[in-house]
């Protein structure tokens, strides 16, 4: 078995907001359904919340933060489900049941097998 | 002296080598381990064929030592990462060899549609299914998918190790999956066909086992999806062009130029058969015509002029300029530059060529065309150039032949 990370690239918006209640119950569904091949899960707040950090120079130089998310894009990174699959193909079939991938996209990636 | 078991092994893997790793493939599910079985079966056959002699089937010899040799690779990888691979690749290979259940009945094509999978990148899966199943080397490769060696060597790497990495699973796909993949597949025949009809370099004008292998899976492929309109237009295009084939060289395997070329050698049911086929194409698409349909449009009018010089230039000309302004290639715009200079003149299409990338094909076209302008003394020097880069045997006898006419003709 090999693992996948699928990121969700959705309209960036703020989960706790009553409004999306009904969205955020379909990937709750999404999760029961798939429990046995999903290995880790998490939704992201708004990118509003996003702060990138970088390091001057190398390792130990000043640490500078900003604002806001590392790309500016239509669509966020909005949450991501790490899923156990035999391949890509069953990867895939598991990706297309994400709401975000008929609401958005789902970038499926291979994890590297640690050895 | 040659050893005759190296030559029939070479021979082997020439003609019958795509179809050992297809069936490989098949077999074990992973194109690396597939490739490299193949390449270990072909050594052992250069160690065993010249003490035991050329086994009576050589082809089932390979086959069958490449499955031991792929049966081997998975032990010692099982020792060295059990989890890693899973023994369903194993049980694979002890299941008979009976194709799975699928509406694509012939073998090569069927793994041309498992190769063209949607996670790859469109000319990722036909550079990928020409290289590994229709027996390209990188260079022709490239050549076909109009890329340098070098790119296509590095593209190849990327692609493998996406398969790998990704696990992207060799299974063939099921009969609803077809029309996604079949774009792809048409790109992987008509580059196939291209390659035999236009090859790089080599002893002859034309590969003609790659010409009929190229037109019999086009004709597979109408067949399957006859409703259809890109395999439909593939097939009319190879049907054109093959049709006029025959009359593309002499007796000598010399080129004969279309204006020279006896015309009742064409075959008239090709070309009544590729126009029909291009017609009911054209009526199942829209307004716009796809790259085959008007490459096939370019072919039906040159098959349906009377002569050379009864040639409707003009249409070639307007037929060209829509082929290129929905798929630009360096190909059709030398190819258009020609008609053009049949059209308008010779200054027009050295005018038409200016935009062209140069290459030793751009420099044969330059040559004539300086040629008929009255610039021999250009003429000889645009030959040179022609026959300094990678050419067919026959296309070099001709260029040297046409620079020592002109040479003549300029007075040296």
């Amino acid at each position: 078995m090999a693992q996948y990370l699928a990121l969700t690239y959705t309209a960036d918006i703020d989960w706790f907001d009553p409004r999306y209640a009904a969205e955020l119950a379909e990937y709750q569904q999404f999760g029961r359904d798939h429990k046995d091949s999903i290995r880790a899960a998490a939704v992201l707040h708004p990118t509003s919340t996003a702060t990138v950090v970088r390091v001057v120079g190398a390792r130990g130089g000043d640490v500078v933060t900003t604002d806001g998310p590392y790309a500016e894009t239509k669509e966020a990174l909005t949450g991501y489900y790490l899923i156990e699959a035999a391949d890509l193909d069953e990867a895939v079939a598991v990706a297309a049941q994400i709401p975000a991938a008929w609401g958005g996209a789902v970038e499926v990636r291979p994890v590297l097998a640690a050895n | 002296m040659v050893d005759p078991s190296r030559t029939r092994l070479s021979e082997t893997v020439r003609i019958e080598g795509a179809r050992i790793l297809a069936t490989l493939v098949r077999t074990v599910g992973d194109l690396q381990l597939a490739e490299d079985a193949v390449q270990e079966a072909v050594l052992a056959a250069l160690r065993e064929w010249p003490r035991a002699g050329v086994p009576p089937q050589p082809r089932a010899w390979l086959t069958l030592t490449a499955k031991r040799k792929a049966i081997d690779m998975l032990r010692r990888e099982g020792a060295r990462a059990a989890k890693e691979r899973e023994g369903a690749d194993l049980m694979e290979l002890s299941t008979p060899d009976t194709p799975p259940d699928s509406v694509v009945r012939d073998d090569q094509l069927r793994l041309i549609f498992t190769c063209c999978h949607p996670a790859l990148a469109p000319d990722a899966r036909v550079a990928l299914a020409l290289r590994t199943l229709c027996g390209l080397s990188v260079a022709q490769t490239a050549a076909v998918l109009l890329t340098g060696e070098a790119a296509m060597a590095k593209r190849l790497t990327r692609i493998r190790q996406k398969i790998t990495v990704s696990r992207i699973p060799y299974r063939v796909p099921a009969d609803a999956e077809l029309p996604s993949r079949l774009a792809a597949v048409c790109a992987v025949v008509h580059a196939l066909y291209t390659s035999g009809h236009a090859p790089l370099d080599g002893p002859a004008l034309v590969d003609v086992d790659v010409c009929g292998e190229a037109l019999r899976l086009a004709r597979l492929l109408h067949d399957l999806l006859p409703d259809e309109p890109l395999p439909a237009a593939v097939l009319a295009l190879l049907l054109l062009t093959e049709a006029r084939r025959p009359a593309r060289v002499d007796a000598a395997g010399d080129v004969v130029l279309l204006a020279d070329q006896d015309r009742g050698r064409w075959d008239a049911a090709w070309i009544a058969e590729g126009r029909a086929l291009l017609d009911a194409s054209l009526r199942r698409t829209g307004a716009v015509a796809d790259p085959y349909q008007l490459q096939a449009a370019i072919a039906a009018e040159h098959a349906a002029a009377p002569s050379y010089a009864g040639t409707d230039w003009a249409e070639i000309v307007r037929l060209y300029d829509l082929l290129l302004s929905v798929a630009p290639s360096p190909t059709a715009a030398l190819s258009r530059a020609v008609a053009v200079a049949e059209a308008l003149g010779p200054v027009a299409g050295l005018d038409a060529l200016r935009a062209v990338p140069p290459g030793p094909r751009w420099h044969a076209v330059h040559a004539e065309l300086l040629a008929r302008s009255g610039r021999y003394r250009d003429a000889v020097d645009a030959a040179t150039e022609a026959l300094a880069g990678e050419l067919t045997e026959p296309e070099r006898r001709y260029q040297r032949r046409r620079r020592s006419e002109w040479e003549e003709l300029a007075g040296s």
